[in-house]
């Protein structure tokens, strides 16, 4: 009965995926949460930049760059939340049990969160950019090709911080939930989303350009602003969001392995 | 000792030295037994006498401080992704995700395994354990039994020949256990397959299995054929003799 067994399957990456489409499919308000907190955060800065585009020369000459700003922080931060809840979920329910005395590998649970991940930010941040066309008559999708770029830099980020939160609770337990909300915030003012980062006090300037993010960011405002993609800007989020992927990575399969040596997969749970 | 090849393939489990320290407590402490291959045994044992740890390292769940297993002719710690498709377990203490139906929990488990015809497997399934009235049913709302069954069905779908199970029968009413025990034994007749039992359920060990291996502190105290413990002990049943073993009683 059972299948030849292969390194890699799409089949097991998809099956862990299936499970949690299952249970975004049983229940709308799950759905419902994920478009509601960035479509509220996008009406709120929608609103500041109508009231700001009258008296501010900035805003005047770029309406978007916060509406762009929230919208693609909010990328970042559904990237990191995307995978932490995935992997909560599957602790909340007491189900690594199950799932690692199954051929699954722990690169394929990082591949199957790396995916709904991707699913949940593209339906939350997908309903919030379709709502600001009607409302604020902004359409962030006129970024054009370079919209590509900064999405996939600042989820890859999203993802390398959801792994490290991740691998965290599968090592010190629930009792470490909150990193998962918390986290990404520690960062956000280093990332230069409706700034720039020479306005940061100068020794805090080479840690945010450390940061993907922050690259992102001043390469939207220069697009925005003077219709220019900055492709050093981008080719170096690029770079650091190998490194931080990989550190990302290297941190969770290390935590499991700690998890294993422990004894840890069958005791999580609420 | 020398173990011959014929010997290592009539043994589906074979755990040699086996530690397995957590901090500065020793849970497993020199475990060392043999499992026979198409046979039932149970691993018996009071409450913290190792039987958890030892399933949990078996199924590489839990890295062993040191030692060796072999399960099915493989190095367990080195080839683990090999065996695990021919392998699976099931107990009533490791939760399926609640919200999702049974079949949904079945087709999921199904393409983890990578089984083919799954659709079909997930139905015979059904019909064997009684479950086909409750597969669209969420298993959050399934009483005890009814989720003992669907755990046993998610160990089954790949058809294991060597099946892991912790306590399988627990907190189910005798009706229930007894059609559990009967579907195991057929399957078991009808498959070839091994099991590795680990249970309180005294009656339940007797019926079902052919090796009883006690353990005591993660060490083996004693093993036999429940009958032969029995006449060992000079008892009348295997409860009592795992009293004498847990109040170590043991025969000099």
């Amino acid at each position: 009965m059972a299948a030849q067994d292969v390194h890699f399957s799409i089949r097991r990456i998809g099956a862990v995926a299936l499970r949690h489409l299952y249970l975004m499919r049983s229940s709308w308000p799950r759905v419902l949460e994920m478009v509601y907190w960035p479509t509220v955060q996008m009406i709120l800065w929608g609103f500041i930049t109508l009231f700001l585009q009258n008296n501010s020369s900035f805003i005047a000459q770029a309406s978007g760059v916060l509406l762009s700003g929230v919208l693609l922080w909010d990328v970042l931060f559904r990237g990191q939340l995307g995978i932490a809840l995935v992997f909560m979920e599957e602790m909340w329910s007491r189900n690594l049990g199950h799932l690692f005395v199954s051929p699954l590998r722990p690169y394929e649970m990082v591949a199957s969160l790396l995916l709904m991940s991707l699913i949940r930010t593209l339906i939350g941040i997908g309903g919030a950019t379709l709502i600001a066309i009607p409302l604020f008559h902004y359409n962030i999708y006129d970024i054009g090709l370079p919209l590509i770029a900064f999405f996939l830099n600042l989820i890859v980020m999203g993802w390398a911080i959801g792994l490290i939160v991740s691998g965290i609770v599968l090592r010190y337990g629930m009792g470490a939930e909150s990193i998962a909300w918390v986290s990404v915030f520690a960062i956000q003012p280093l990332c230069a989303i409706y700034y720039p980062v020479a306005i940061l006090p100068s020794w805090l300037q080479p840690i945010a350009w450390a940061l993907p993010a922050s690259h992102v960011f001043e390469g939207m405002r220069e697009l925005l602003l003077h219709h220019t993609l900055n492709i050093a800007h981008m080719q170096w989020a690029a770079l650091l969001n190998i490194l931080y992927l990989g550190i990302g990575i290297a941190i969770f399969l290390g935590y499991f392995h700690t998890a294993r040596k422990k004894g840890l997969l069958l005791q999580v749970g609420e | 000792m020398m173990t011959s090849p014929q010997v290592s393939s009539d043994n589906v489990i074979e755990v040699t030295g086996l530690y397995k320290h957590f901090d500065q407590v020793c849970a497993i402490n020199n475990l060392s037994f043999e499992a026979r291959r198409g046979v039932t045994t149970a691993l018996l044992g009071g409450n913290g006498a190792g039987k958890t740890t030892t399933i949990a390292m078996l199924l590489g769940l839990l890295l062993p401080s040191s030692g060796k297993i072999r399960i099915l002719g493989e190095n367990m710690l080195q080839h683990r992704y090999r065996l695990l498709h021919r392998m699976n377990f099931s107990s009533p203490y490791v939760d399926l995700p609640q919200r999702l139906t049974i079949r949904q929990n079945l087709t999921v488990y199904g393409h983890l395994y990578r089984l083919p015809q799954l659709k079909q497997r997930i139905e015979e399934l059904a019909e064997a354990l009684n479950l086909s009235k409750l597969l669209d049913r969420k298993y959050g709302q399934l009483s005890a039994g009814q989720k003992t069954r669907v755990s046993l069905a998610k160990a089954l779908l790949n058809e294991p020949e060597l099946l892991l199970m912790d306590e399988p029968t627990a907190s189910l009413d005798p009706d229930t256990a007894d059609s559990i025990r009967t579907y195991l034994e057929q399957y078991q007749q009808r498959t070839g397959a091994s099991i590795l039992l680990a249970s309180h359920n005294m009656a339940e060990v007797e019926r079902m299995a052919s090796d009883v291996i006690m353990l005591r502190q993660g060490q083996v105290v004693d093993s036999g054929s429940p009958q032969a413990l029995i006449e060992q002990y000079g008892r009348t049943n295997l409860e009592e003799v795992f009293i004498d073993i847990a109040r170590h009683k043991e025969l000099n």
